[in-house]
């Protein structure tokens, strides 16, 4: 049986979570305080998620560069496919919050929306 | 002399919700200086998520935070003049600011609110020896150059101090193509939240060394290694330990500091424990009609404190200028023991919200301790906490009527029981 360890960020507590995984499903965690490390120890064993922000040029707009984010998380193990995909996105001003500026990034399944707004020049 | 009912000094967070809680509270004549080219503050370069949770209950970025405050002021309709620097203020509210457009000018207010946030701790109030080479930028520069600007500030990076806008910039710039080779903390703690060292280092396997420090810096023109070293329980480096990495930029997030050269001006005391303006339960300075809120006020280690906290300090502007001011008769707060840096530094018992929120932090980090409350020598609050730690801000909700009105001093304190 594999043991993964792992630290909880529900609160400040840290709790040091220790999961002991069955092939693909988990058969026990242990070290948790409460529920909420016990599902976030799930979660993460079986297929842990991260939105993923960063931040991409604007043509003609009045700032250089627009932040963005994925609208859902994605599996944590796509991050660089998703961050090579961005560096292939430009957007055009105007650009406002909640623009989506690339549907289905890298396959996730998430949208690239955008956070910040940008007027024409 | 152009005059306004009330001029807030910052179009951050502090700022914004300052100047909107005090509109909605009936001032009309609002005027928020800023001196970059747009609303929003330090959270236009905070890209990432997990803002707000508290106060939307929803997780948004930083400019998104912003950018809710900055569409509550405009459907309020309150002026703002970006680009706009305050370059002094006096004990009676007449700021002298410097604009592009303006040129140099003076106004006059009735009540002030200032909200101007905190900056970094540059190299210089640290004692690094090495020469000064290109390559060394401190935590937030660094954020600036990438997400706004587009710039990489270098690819291999060693980072030191573990505060959250260093673990931020190590998975930023990890995501970003940069190798973050370390991350070096002189204390044995973090100081930053346990979700960020868990997804800004661990999630990229960046080392976190604690009780670590930066010795020596390798470079003539450009940062070339820097030399790590373990240090003992006095913060002095242990010989022997030094380690050196080669690297061609070294970030420092190595604390921020309250921006109060207005503030002292104006003539503000400055509470030596938080570097911030001493204030009331109204957030009023020790000088009559100004006020202060946000991280000139004490440094928060989350926006969604900040923007209760001033919108506290608009309505009590508002308050003030409509002038009915009782005679007020202020006691001190306290640290005891085990805390520190508490606002409001001072309060009238008569005059209490229905709940007052004291805030502070911790000295060292505990699990299953007491944080209790005295009035003169009756302790009125006692509360476990599963843990604490200095990282994170204390917080304590005092119902009115536990103070009682002929005490002379509160003091909080943590207990083992």
């Amino acid at each position: 049986m594999k043991q993964v360890e792992l630290t909880c960020i529900c609160c400040p507590m840290g709790c040091n979570l220790r999961v002991e995984l069955d092939g693909g499903s988990i058969a026990s965690v242990t070290g948790n305080t409460c529920k909420r490390g016990d599902a976030y120890a799930r979660q993460e064993c079986i297929a842990p998620v991260r939105v993923i922000t960063a931040s991409v040029p604007v043509v003609g707009g009045k700032l250089a560069r627009v932040s963005v984010k994925t609208a859902a998380p994605v599996p944590k193990n796509r991050i660089f496919d998703v961050m090579d995909a961005i560096r292939l996105i430009s957007a055009q001003a105007p650009v406002r919050i909640g623009d989506v500026l690339c549907e289905n990034i890298a396959n996730t399944g998430a949208n690239l929306v955008a956070t910040r707004s940008a007027e024409r020049n | 002399m152009e005059r306004h009912e009330l001029i807030v000094i910052g179009g951050g967070p502090a700022g914004l919700t300052a100047a909107t809680a005090a509109r909605k509270a009936g001032v009309e004549d609002v005027l928020i200086l800023e001196r970059e080219d747009c609303l929003g503050g330090i959270l236009n370069q905070c890209i990432h998520n997990g803002f707000g949770l508290h106060r939307f209950k929803e997780e948004l970025t930083g400019p998104e935070y912003a950018q809710r405050w900055i569409d509550e002021a405009a459907s309020l309709n309150i002026p703002f003049r970006t680009g706009t620097m305050v370059l002094e203020l006096s004990s009676d509210r007449i700021l002298t600011c410097t604009g592009r457009i303006s040129g140099l000018e003076q106004l006059q207010a009735d009540a002030v609110i200032l909200a101007m946030g905190c900056r970094e701790r540059p190299r210089g109030a640290l004692n690094i020896p090495g020469y000064r080479p290109a390559g060394i930028y401190s935590a937030g520069t660094a954020q600036r150059l990438i997400n706004i600007e587009g710039r990489m500030p270098g690819r291999e990076v060693v980072i030191l101090g573990s505060g959250d806008i260093g673990l931020i910039m190590a998975r930023r710039l990890t995501l970003e193509g940069a190798q973050v080779k370390a991350v070096a903390e002189l204390m044995p703690y973090s100081s930053g939240l346990r979700r960020n060292i868990v997804q800004c280092l661990d999630d990229f396997g960046i080392p976190l060394k604690l009780s670590h420090t930066v010795v020596n810096i390798h470079g003539k023109r450009r940062v070339e290694g820097v030399v790590l070293a373990q240090v003992d329980e006095n913060r002095r480096p242990i010989p022997g330990t030094e380690e050196e990495i080669p690297c061609d930029t070294l970030l420092l997030s190595v604390g921020l500091l309250p921006e109060n050269e207005l503030s002292e001006l104006a003539g503000v005391p400055i509470d030596p424990a938080t570097s911030g303006p001493s204030v009331n339960e109204n957030f009023e300075t020790g000088v009559a009609g100004i006020f202060a809120c946000g991280n000139v006020l004490h440094v928060h280690d989350l926006v969604d404190h900040v923007s209760e906290e001033a919108e506290c300090a608009g309505r009590a502007a508002a308050e003030y200028l409509r002038g009915a001011r009782a005679q007020r008769h202020e006691i001190p707060l306290r640290s005891g023991d085990g805390v520190t840096g508490i606002v409001p530094q001072r309060i009238d018992p008569s005059a209490l919200p229905e709940v007052l929120n004291l805030r502070f932090r911790v000295r060292r980090e505990v699990r299953n301790h007491y944080l209790s409350v005295y009035a003169g020598g009756e302790r009125i609050f006692h509360q476990k906490r599963r843990i604490m730690t200095p990282g994170q801000m204390e917080e304590i909700a005092l119902k009115r009527e536990l103070v009682p009105l002929t005490t002379t001093e509160i003091r909080v304190a943590m207990e083992e029981a």
